[in-house]
């Protein structure tokens, strides 16, 4: 099934509602190159823009300006069905009253593919998904899961240049998520196409990703691998949007080279600006240390298992950390806190911009 | 993204549409609007005359009987569907069985013309033959249920055979409305000890607002245009008794050669329902968000 | 209401009384018809209004039919079934396929101005007809249509066409948008998805068209007494000149025999497809 990949590119794309001035900008110079066979994540809350890209890309939208180059041909102005992009949907969007296998081969059909050579990619698509014992069943008959298998085999069947995907696994429930996110990967790996994948869940961002765009009003907050945005984010809306629990924020300046928040100084190196600053740092890297300066009384302990998730009331604000079952604290514990250097993410205050 | 031509599809297929609706609705209205300031009476004649059509028209008799009658008629059948259609509506809605049966009996005649209804109530209204016939058979020998004609009673019984009409709309609409209502409003307010009758009236009959305006606007706008129960049960007699702007402009305009005339008397019917829905359709249609694909 | 009470109490009671009496008022004039038509005029005079026939005199039947006198002919109602026949079938399919195109267009390929046309059309629905009697007369007659049944479909199509529109228009509301996403990312056109995907879905919606429009056009009165001539006059005009024609003895019996008659074909259909009409009530009325 392996066809040569093609790139695609999102320059400069705009995206204005409304004229002069009550026009909102929904789109703000979307810059975004996407490497043959790459999976591109685009993630932010609702409102931030990323289905009206996908629909740009798609072609169910136009942009104000810009362009968009798939396989460097610009294919802005040109309608849906010619731009060789097949699509997956939230809630699948099958045709009620086609059988499955209809359903995979319609677009095939609307392409004049002669029936035997249709019927052969049908059966193709449907042995990679698994789903070949349900090409006779309407869609009202499958489940979640097996319309979302349907869903992406016609996707698959078309042999598309590009792969969208517009939060396709929102709709299942939390087991079947996993499940799907996983056989997600391993289709993209065995067709090597190009994917664009929306979705506002940050978990599937970092799993299913090979890079991601985190939006936020329509701005691109930061376009990195996994590893960069997790360990090095840009400002501190990515810190705070990737990872659960949140990264803890502590305003603070620097005094005497040292950080100080609160009056409390840590025992740690300050960024040496001049502002206010604000110290991020994930729960997983704070850690419980009874000579520790910076001090706080624990409210809730939370078990989860493999981790343990204390909350800690600090003169600074409340922090969420996370260390192992094993450590035993509990609620009205005094606890003192510290952290690596290598750990603290230094942010302006005023920008949220990292330093 | 559509291409020029999926752009202009659309538009072709909905354009026979728009042109022959709005010239069938708008322009044939403003055609009358014109026959109604020209001098036609026989035949069409365009000969610019001003206001006269109307102020003859306010001037005859006939045209005041005839709104006395729509007034007696729309509150008659308006109100008279209402109570009848809300009150079998709340019966019904009390699980009861054979509730199927019992709709299919109040709305059959919904499914028919009001020319058999009126025919139908013509003999049952019939004094000598139709109830009065039937009571006094009883044993009533002086019940007199002769209102068919009677100058003064005659409008009454268009309003009888109008509800017996409609009524079963307004039962379907509202046992529909009641439906919909949210159980757990109606278990808190039990729980709260308030009374059934109470509960219809503080809680559920508001909450069917909608319902009701929508079935007002139904029915007054069928009340307006009233022309086949009249002509079927009364044919707007005895004498002119019974005419209401409809059989007016009808008789009018095809029977006395006063084409003008009745032009006049159709430019006021369309005001009054004009006056009644367009209100109604701008608070409707104003609350739908208009988007495009 | 979910108090399900299994004994007879005194309200109870009330309410059956009164949804019974309900019932007789209703079903009165349809019983009334009923035994007059089945009685001679001998025995009509007689015997009390609700008393049963004393046995199946078909004869007002046979008359009503083919023999009674509607102004000028006597040939019954038989001819005006026939025009009713061949003007509301034809007003019928026409309008509600145009009906189902346009609501098509107008929910799922909007265009800039085509809701505020569509609410400028849906005045239509509501408008008083005597208001383009006149001018209609006028261009029936410029088209060489007038008292033909050619021009009763047409005049029939044109006011049923804001009713027809709306009906499949809302309905058509309801088609998810990813669908038709999905099937323009999938290569189709505007005439292969309303072929292959929103017309497979209308079943239900094609059936309240047909049975509403239907109901309408058969019923009508307006328009049959003034577009048409002496040929092309539907039942309902047969069944009030046969009901209005004074002559010596009146016929109660025929007249109640035409008038179940004329109304028969609605009845039926409601008796067969009631809940779809009951669906075409509440949804164009609710809906605006």
């Amino acid at each position: 099934m392996k066809k040569m990949a093609s790139s695609l590119e999102i320059a400069s794309i705009n995206k204005r509602f409304g004229k002069g001035e009550k026009s909102v900008e929904v789109l703000s110079h979307i810059d975004i190159q996407v490497a043959p066979g790459e999976f591109l994540i685009l993630v932010g809350p609702s409102g931030c823009g990323k289905s009206t890209l996908l629909n740009i890309i798609a072609g169910l939208d136009e942009p104000t300006e810009g362009e968009v180059r798939i396989g460097g041909r610009n294919v802005v102005g040109m309608p849906a069905r010619d731009r060789d992009i097949a699509m997956v949907f939230q809630s699948y969007a099958l045709y009620p009253t086609m059988s499955v296998a209809d359903n995979i081969g319609f677009a095939l059909e609307m392409r004049k593919m002669p029936r035997p050579e249709r019927q052969q990619r049908i059966a193709e698509v449907a042995a990679m998904l698994q789903i070949t014992h349900l090409l006779d069943r309407r869609p009202s008959q499958l489940s979640g899961g097996q319309r979302q298998r349907v869903a992406m085999g016609r996707a698959l069947a078309r042999q598309p240049q590009l792969f969208l995907f517009d939060e396709p696994l929102s709709n299942l429930d939390a087991k079947l998520r996993v499940e799907m996110r996983a056989e997600i990967k391993r289709l993209h790996l065995a067709s090597g196409i190009t994917s664009v994948y929306v979705t506002h869940d940050q978990v599937e961002a970092m799993t299913l990703g090979s890079r991601i765009a985190v939006m936020k009003d329509g701005v691109v907050q930061q376009l990195g691998t996994p590893d960069e945005i997790y360990n090095h984010p840009a400002n501190t809306y990515v810190a705070t949007f990737i990872g659960s629990p949140t990264m803890n924020l502590l305003r603070g300046e620097t005094v005497d080279g040292q950080f100080c928040t609160r009056g409390v100084k840590l025992d740690l190196a300050g960024p040496g600006a001049a502002n206010e600053v604000l110290l991020g740092v994930r729960p997983e890297h704070l850690l419980l240390r009874d000579d520790a300066p910076f001090r706080g009384q624990v409210s809730v302990v939370e078990p989860t298992g493999p981790d343990t998730y204390v909350v800690v009331d600090t003169p600074a604000g409340t922090v969420t950390l996370r260390t192992d079952a094993q450590v035993r604290v509990r609620p009205g514990d005094a606890v003192g806190l510290a952290l690596e250097a290598r750990h603290a993410h230094w942010f302006d205050a005023a920008s949220e911009a990292r330093l | 993204m559509k291409t020029s031509f999926e752009s202009w599809l659309p538009r072709l297929v909905v354009a026979p549409a728009f042109v022959l609706g709005f010239a069938f609705i708008y322009g044939l209205m403003v055609w009358n609007g014109v026959l109604s300031f020209s001098a036609s009476r026989m035949l069409p004649n365009y000969e610019w005359v001003g206001l006269e059509q109307y102020e003859k028209l306010w001037a005859i008799d006939r045209w005041w009987v005839a709104l006395k009658n729509l007034g007696i008629f729309g509150v008659g059948y308006v109100g008279g569907a209402l109570a009848l259609g809300v009150t079998l509506a709340i019966l019904l809605d009390q699980k009861i069985r054979a509730e199927g049966t019992l709709r299919t009996i109040y709305l059959y005649p919904m499914a028919l013309s009001f020319i058999v209804t009126g025919t139908a109530w013509k003999w049952l209204l019939n004094p000598g033959m139709g109830i009065e016939k039937m009571v006094r058979d009883w044993g009533f020998e002086s019940f007199r249920f002769d209102w068919l004609v009677d100058s003064d009673m005659a409008i009454y019984c268009v309003v009888i055979a109008g509800l017996w009409q409609s009524a079963g709309f307004v039962m379907a609409l509202f046992l529909a409305g009641l439906r919909g209502i949210d159980d757990s409003i109606i278990k808190a307010a039990q729980v709260d000890g308030a009374s059934l009758p109470r509960i219809y009236w503080r809680i559920v009959l508001p909450a069917l607002r909608p319902v009701f305006f929508s079935t007002l606007m139904v029915l007054s706008h069928l009340a307006i245009k009233s022309f086949d129960l009249v002509m079927a049960l009364t044919a707007g007699g005895p004498g002119f008794a019974t005419d209401v702007p409809a059989t007016f402009m009808y008789t009018m305009s095809f029977t006395r050669g006063q084409i003008g005339l009745g032009a006049a008397s159709a430019t006021m019917m369309l005001a009054t329902v004009a006056a009644l829905v367009v209100p109604y359709l701008y608070s409707e249609l104003r609350t739908k968000p208009h988007d495009e694909r | 209401m979910t108090n399900a009470k299994t004994f007879l109490s005194p309200g109870r009671v009330l309410v059956y009384a009164l949804l019974l009496a309900a019932a007789a008022f209703f079903l009165l004039p349809l019983y009334a018809m009923l035994v007059t038509s089945f009685k001679d005029v001998e025995e009509i005079r007689t015997s009390q209004l609700l008393a049963l026939p004393q046995g199946l005199n078909w004869r007002a039947w046979v008359v009503a039919w083919s023999e009674a006198c509607t102004g000028v002919d006597c040939n019954g109602l038989r001819p005006f079934f026939w025009n009713s026949l061949s003007m509301t079938v034809p007003a019928v399919l026409i309008s509600t396929v145009w009906g189902a195109l346009n609501g098509y267009v107008l929910s799922l390929w909007k265009f800039r101005g085509s809701d505020t046309l569509f609410s400028l059309l849906l005045f239509g629905v509501f408008m008083p007809f005597q208001v383009v009697l006149l001018p209609m007369s006028q261009v029936l007659g410029w088209l060489g249509l007038s008292s033909s049944i050619a021009g009763l479909v047409l005049v029939h199509c044109l006011a049923g066409l804001a009713g027809t529109t709306l009906f499949f228009r809302n309905y058509y509301s309801a088609i998810p948008a990813e669908l038709l996403k999905a099937a323009r990312m999938d290569g189709a056109g505007f005439w292969q998805i309303f072929w292959r995907i929103v017309l497979p879905l209308s079943t239900p919606i094609v059936m309240v068209t047909l049975i509403w429009q239907f109901t309408n056009i058969w019923n009508d009165f307006l328009f049959g007494v003034v577009f048409s001539g002496t040929d092309s006059k539907p039942i309902t005009v047969g069944l009030n000149n046969l009901a209005n024609t004074s002559s010596s003895v009146k016929a109660y019996n025929v007249d109640m025999a035409a008038a179940i008659i004329a109304g028969l074909p609605t009845m039926l259909i409601y008796a067969i497809a009631g809940k779809f009409f009951v669906r075409g009530l509440t949804a164009g009325a609710v809906k605006g």
